[in-house]
């Protein structure tokens, strides 16, 4: 591998693991789409900026597109408190406008400089390791790794101090404003930080990957892991391996490495989203049908518990009366009888059901009777 | 000016631009009115961007640019987008906004790497990335006009043909359901309809700035009425009013992106709409709110008034400014609302900082009571 | 069997596998004004979602006048949970009533001047005519109710199905309301609510069906809504939250 191959993974591995820190909390935070008008937004910041310093490796730009994107979020909350429009709405309203205006302006007064509107839309990852940073004649590293650098280093420190007010606010915000750790405040600061995250990642990888990155990495991993440190570690991870698949993957193509990054991010959701242990779709549908039983079973239990010792329990405990009353298919209903019968659940007689101990214990735990309770009675 | 409304009238590429502008803005407008009543802002931006793939793929292979084929070919992936935002929040605990954003970001990704394969085919007629991105309504010619007029009367007839239905389904769905109407499908109808409305505008506005063209009307649109067929007309007039000032204004200036300019130009509406619109709009709260303000305090001076009068043998005694000062918690504005009781005819200056009552002032202050009589009446029965 | 209107026959209804409603079996008596009566997450509302094929069951039979719902869907009213919808939306009062003819009016159709003066009827029997074209987001949380209200009344049913119709009105409407049931009543009508004022049952309501998850008690006001029975459905069984117990242990809540 060349250092310029080396250079360029360098760069996606960090822009990865800055992106996946806030993206943990905005996932979780249900603000996932604050991502995309952010991203998007700051281009506006990013432009005007320019307009005034005349040059895009202004640590001004960062600082102007950074405030962009709060200024953003501040618009759309504001926007949503007039109850005039509705929450998400407001985020719809609030980004394309600001965004059109950087484009407009980028096309209008830079489009000869070095500032393509494609490349800050979609980013060049290719291109990023030619600008160097360059400290006293030594050429120590690609500018975007000493951005990115420093960004992560930014997101680890201020998650790694605000750890227990961020978990906080983010699952029980009342309870997080009555201990008095301003919530509004740490909100603010958060999207802050995916404004300064994404302003630096703008530049190497595009608006788009941005969410890509920041939120398809953090939703693989909560269906992953139900703990938070465990989550935000797999976040990481997981961007790290979509950035260098998609790289390999970009490479082997011949195409655009952040595109191939987004891709790489969302086949790795979706094997999450297919295949997680115990959270994905396979696992919720072969427990579904696994539970159907467990729970006819169950059902079966309780009805005859219900009408035991009733008069109408001749009636209700035929086999042929599941059919009509619980509306089961014949096949159904006999195979359910026989997996109860074989547990100890109740006994099939002449076409009649009845309730054995087990069942009857499983029965009155699953209505919260205990064995020495009387049994409800209808009547 | 004058020249811009000439050649919008004879200049054909104007024309075709416009009209594809008008087309765009009738169904955008329309379904969008729909959408933000039911809070789907966010699905239009994510399946504005989950069309790329679909537009670049169809073209890649095809190697046409045929309207109605690379049409279908964003339709299908935005369809496929929507599967899977359903299937993920259906079968998972990811979050709704979560998915979006996960489709937007990685369908967009993937229409990027079909894009560098498009960029790289040797044929003329290649699209340029801003073209999908962005839009350009300048390139537009008559057959895409006609398609877009195709596909958008088609839907702006469905949603008028189940006027009514679409009306319950976006207010009270489960309504809809016990009364015997299939809302399920009638909601994958309504959300397929918002996807043509959304393909219909790529080649305008492209694929970034759609989400603005379906949200943007009917927001606008909803400050200045309280009836849904209204504000789906007047969703509609703005988009169109939009994209038409956008689409010429762009094409009479160098480095004008169509999207771009519309989007600033329906933005503009809606702001306008937000601050002016009557009664629900925020200039108009304001002034209602110090409106009230400064009826209240008069008020409050004049119940003072009326107070002092009630104390005193003859109603009409009058009292020294300086007592009704010490009445009141801020004394600066008192004088004040006297001059306004007195323009009222409510009371008068008998001598120098001396105040009564007027005979009207009396008549009111029995309305008054009278009144609350009756307001309390009301709350007992 | 014939003389009731609603006939449950086993229901077990499930979300994701954990039961919401466990075997259920319950008549409801033609011409009664029936509540159905629990704590919280008992079942109340999936209940009434159930009869009308909003939810589906796991098991179990659903007859209304002796038939399955789909085939009697004209004779049935509903008013859905005042909160379940928007209320910015953007639609005046006749127009939110005449949804309740929609089923009858048939697909494509709009409502003619017929229509509009069966809606009108009904917003004038529930007092509401002086704001008939009035904006629904202006209408006070009772007036909201009275629009729900006036919307089933359209629906010209024989048996209504009613998801807390009392829930957060002023006094003038809950009187209102409870006029226009006993009307209903009168009327040869049959009422379900579900119910969570305690106090006021047994002066509403004739019939009460107590349910947490599953039936504790059905039957006529005066035999079943007995302190050992509340006890039972808020406080044992399926356990309910112990701030509910000591509300029902209160002897004033009983009247």
């Amino acid at each position: 591998m060349g250092a310029f191959q080396r250079d360029i993974l360098l760069i996606a591995a960090t822009v990865a693991a800055a992106c996946a820190l806030p993206g943990v909390f905005l996932v979780l935070r249900r603000m996932a789409m604050i991502s995309d008008a952010i991203s998007h937004a700051i281009l506006f910041g990013i432009a005007l900026a320019f307009l005034v310093v005349q040059s895009v490796h202004s640590p001004l730009l960062i600082l102007g597109a950074a405030l962009t994107g709060v200024l953003t979020v501040a618009l759309s909350e504001w926007l949503r408190n007039t109850r005039l429009i509705k929450q998400d709405a407001a985020i719809g309203l609030a980004f394309p406008l600001l965004f059109s205006i950087g484009v407009i302006l980028l096309n209008r007064y830079a489009s000869n400089v070095h500032i393509d509107i494609d490349v800050v839309l979609l980013g060049e990852l290719a291109f990023a390791p030619f600008n160097r940073l360059i400290i006293g004649g030594v050429n120590v590293a690609p500018l975007s790794l000493a951005v990115m650098g420093g960004i992560l280093l930014l997101n680890v420190f201020f998650i790694g101090t605000f750890y227990k007010e961020l978990k906080l606010s983010t699952f029980d915000p009342a309870l997080a404003a009555a201990l008095g750790f301003a919530p509004v405040a740490l909100h603010y600061a958060l999207m802050a930080l995916v404004s300064i995250t994404a302003v630096g990642a703008f530049d190497a990888v595009g608006a788009i990957l941005v969410v890509a990155l920041m939120i398809a990495p953090p939703a693989t991993a909560y269906l992953l892991t139900d703990r938070l440190p465990r989550m935000i570690l797999l976040s990481v991870g997981v961007g790290i391996l979509s950035a260098v698949c998609g790289f390999y993957f970009a490479l082997w193509l011949d195409a655009s490495i952040s595109g191939a990054m987004a891709l790489a991010a969302g086949f790795f959701f979706l094997l999450a989203f297919l295949l997680a242990p115990d959270k994905g779709m396979l696992a919720a549908l072969v427990r579904n049908a696994r539970n159907r039983w467990a729970f006819a079973e169950t059902m079966l239990a309780i009805h005859l518990l219900q009408h035991e010792g009733q008069p109408e329990e001749a009636a209700e405990s035929r086999v042929d009366h599941l059919y009509k009353h619980f509306r089961w298919g014949e096949r159904f209903a006999r195979r359910v009888v026989v997996r109860a019968e074989r547990h100890g659940v109740l006994q099939l007689s002449e076409g009649r059901l009845r309730l054995e101990s087990r069942g009857r214990v499983l029965a009155q735990r699953q209505l919260g009777l205990t064995p020495a309770d009387p049994k409800a009675r209808d009547h | 000016m004058v020249e811009l409304l000439h050649n919008l009238l004879f200049d054909y590429t104007l024309r075709t631009v416009a009209l594809g502008a008008a087309v765009l803005g009738v169904s955008s407008g329309i379904l969008g009115a729909f959408a933000v009543l039911r809070g789907q802002s966010l699905l239009g931006d994510a399946l504005s961007h989950a069309a790329l793939p679909g537009v670049a793929l169809t073209f890649l292979w095809g190697g046409t640019k045929d309207p109605l084929f690379l049409a279908m070919g964003a339709a299908i992936s935005g369809w496929l987008g929507i599967l899977w935002i359903q299937s993920v929040t259906r079968y998972t605990r990811v979050k709704f906004d979560t998915a979006l954003a996960i489709v937007l970001s990685v369908f967009f990704g993937g229409g990027m790497v079909v894009l560098t394969f498009i960029q790289r085919l040797p044929t003329a007629s290649k699209a340029g990335l801003d073209q999908f991105l962005f839009g350009q309504a300048a390139g537009m010619i008559m057959s895409d006009v006609a398609v877009m007029a195709t596909l958008g009367g088609a839907a702006v007839a469905l949603v008028l043909i189940l006027w009514k239905e679409f009306k319950l389904l976006c207010f009270d769905a489960s309504f809809g359901r016990s009364i015997g109407l299939p809302m399920v499908r009638l909601d994958l109808l309504l959300t397929t309809l918002l996807v043509v409305a959304i393909v219909i505008g790529l080649k305008t506005v492209g694929v970034i700035l759609m989400s603005a063209l379906i949200v943007a009307p009917g927001a606008a649109a909803r400050q200045w009425t309280d009836r849904l067929g209204v504000m789906v007309a007047l969703s509609a007039g703005f988009a169109v009013v939009a994209g038409v000032i956008g689409a010429a204004l762009s094409s009479t200036a160098a480095r004008l992106p169509t999207g771009p300019m519309i989007v600033v130009c329906l933005s503009t509406i809606v702001l306008v709409s937000l601050f002016l619109a009557p009664r629900r709009g925020i200039a108009w709260r304001w002034l209602r709110a110090q409106h009230a303000g400064r009826r209240l305090r008069m008020e409050r001076v004049f119940a003072d008034l009326y107070e002092l009068s009630r104390q005193h043998e003859d109603p009409m005694h009058a009292h020294d400014l300086a007592t009704l000062h010490a009445m009141q918690a801020h004394p600066a504005g008192v004088l004040d609302n006297l001059r306004k009781l007195e323009e009222q005819g409510w009371a008068h200056e008998v001598e120098p900082q001396r105040w009564a009552l007027t005979d009207r002032g009396l008549e009111h202050t029995h309305e008054l009571e009278r009144g609350n009589r009756v307001a309390n009446l009301g709350k007992e029965t | 069997m014939n003389d009731a209107a609603l006939e449950i026959q086993d229901l077990t209804v499930a979300y994701r596998n954990t039961p919401v409603l466990w075997d259920i079996d319950l008549d409801v008596p033609f011409g009664t004004l029936a509540a159905i009566v629990g704590p919280n997450g008992a079942g109340k509302t999936t209940l009434i979602k159930a009869v009308q094929g909003l939810v589906r069951p796991a098991a179990g039979n659903i007859l209304v006048f002796g038939k399955p719902y789909r085939a009697q869907r004209a004779l049935v009213g509903y008013v859905p949970q005042r909160g379940s919808v928007d209320w910015d939306f953007p639609t005046n009062v006749l127009d939110v009533v005449l949804m309740g003819l929609y089923g009858r009016i048939g697909w494509f159709k709009r409502p003619g001047g017929q229509q509009r003066k069966r809606a009108l009827a009904a917003i004038e029997q529930v007092g509401m005519l002086s704001c008939a074209s009035r904006q629904i987001s202006q209408l006070s949380g009772g007036q909201q109710q009275r629009v729900f209200l006036a919307r089933a009344l359209v629906q010209d049913a024989q048996l209504y199905l009613m998801d807390e119709p009392f829930q957060g009105v002023d006094a003038t409407t809950e009187k209102a309301i409870v006029a226009l049931l006993k009307h209903m009543k009168s009327d040869g009508k049959t009422v379900i609510a579900v119910h969570h004022d305690l106090q006021t049952v047994q002066a509403y309501f004739d019939w009460v069906t107590l349910l947490n998850v599953r039936k504790m008690a059905a039957g006529p006001v005066d035999e079943v809504f007995t302190p050992e029975n509340l006890h039972q459905t808020y406080g044992g069984g399926v356990a309910g939250p112990g701030s509910q117990l000591a509300e029902i242990d209160d002897p004033g809540d009983r009247g």
